[in-house]
């Protein structure tokens, strides 16, 4: 059992598992496995919250319910999941700056948060305007052979290859 | 119905959802997925780690799909999508992806492994983001959303192919990739 506590798999072993669970999410979910739309519902609750019902009327949001479904405890479970594999492997450490960007951008945690947030704001947006994040496309949607998938994965990884190669070469000047 | 006779009943779903999401976290920071540097690292192209769990997790479903597929165990549910949504929407969700080194679910497993950029940039950012694409919704859903749209269609029926066939066919050129990645030592 000790191969449950190492801190990395490979990734293939991982992706083949990954490819496994999106069998038994179709076999008795009949859903394919995504992300994004949990974060929508999320807004919408937050939005309901603050705004009140009028929140529900708005188009977005009558297309996806702000509501705790299936999707959402999906996504509820994998902070919990992660937390187990860390804890269990020794590789949990609470961190504001991951290495990598102290190491170029230097160790303050403002910086890094800014940048994150302008990152964040432009994943969800996009996520929901293409309809799909790197789950619900690039695995889920790929792997059915969806051109909508295929095509937005493409998207995914142009955009993603740009903005981080921009970045970085600014901080190397 | 009988589409999907496994269909769990509804009062199990959520539950059964819970345990699929834990085990995705758990696979997900097994891969080393949820750290920045990992996914930094494949954006810069000096890591292929992303790829390689991405891939294989394509692989391996879309095998798993088709058998189930052809036993009428499963339905398909492939996105409707156009080149306003699929490619514009893309192309904002990379750009945010790039910054901020983590995707949807890979920030949601972070948070899990104690990565507070993840939580208070990522998780919070993208709240943002998707409150603000409720708010623009409308305006663009006639316009933009339907540039160039080509719907839900698939792979096989855009080459007029029988679906296993092309199955084996990107099951062949994926396998291939990930063999050249293991020969080239990414």
């Amino acid at each position: 059992m000790e191969w449950l506590f190492l801190p990395r798999w490979p990734a293939v072993t991982v992706g083949i598992l990954i490819g496994f669970l999106e069998c038994l999410t179709f076999l008795l979910l009949d859903k394919p496995i995504g992300c994004s739309t949990a974060f929508a519902r999320t807004s919408g609750m937050i939005e309901k919250a603050l705004r009140g019902s009028a929140t529900a009327e708005k188009p977005y949001y009558r297309l996806f319910p702000p509501v705790i479904d299936w999707e959402w405890m999906f996504v509820f479970g994998i902070p919990l999941g992660a937390f187990i594999s860390a804890v269990s492997s020794g590789t949990f450490r609470i961190e504001w700056v991951p290495s990598l960007w102290a190491g170029i951008f230097g160790p303050g945690a403002s910086s890094r948060l800014i940048t994150a947030l302008a990152g964040g704001f432009l994943a969800g947006l996009g996520a929901r305007w293409a309809g799909g994040c790197t789950s619900g496309h690039g695995i889920s949607g790929s792997l059915q052979l969806a051109v909508s998938s295929w095509l937005a994965s493409a998207a995914f990884f142009a955009g993603g290859i740009l903005s981080a190669m921009l970045l970085f070469s600014l901080a190397r000047g | 119905m009988g589409k999907t006779p496994f269909l769990l009943p509804e009062a199990a779903r959520k539950p059964f959802a819970l345990f699929l999401g834990i085990v995705f976290g758990f696979l997900l920071q097994k891969g080393g997925v949820t750290r920045y540097e990992v996914i930094i690292g494949q954006l810069l192209l000096l890591d292929f780690t992303v790829l390689k769990v991405m891939l294989s997790a394509v692989l391996a479903g879309m095998l798993g799909i088709q058998v189930l597929l052809q036993l009428k165990l499963v339905a398909l549910h492939p996105k409707h999508g156009s080149v306003g949504s699929s490619v514009i929407g893309g192309l904002i969700f990379g750009l945010g992806f790039g910054l901020l080194g983590y995707c949807p679910g890979t920030a949601a497993g972070a948070v899990g492994q104690g990565s507070l950029d993840a939580l208070f940039g990522g998780v919070f950012g993208m709240l943002l983001g998707t409150a603000f694409y409720s708010g623009i919704y409308p305006r663009i859903e006639t316009t933009v959303l339907r540039w160039g749209t080509f719907g839900d269609i698939t792979l096989p029926e855009v080459l007029h192919s029988a679906r296993w066939k092309v199955v084996i066919a990107v099951a062949a050129v994926i396998a291939s990739a990930l063999s050249a990645m293991s020969f080239l030592g990414l």
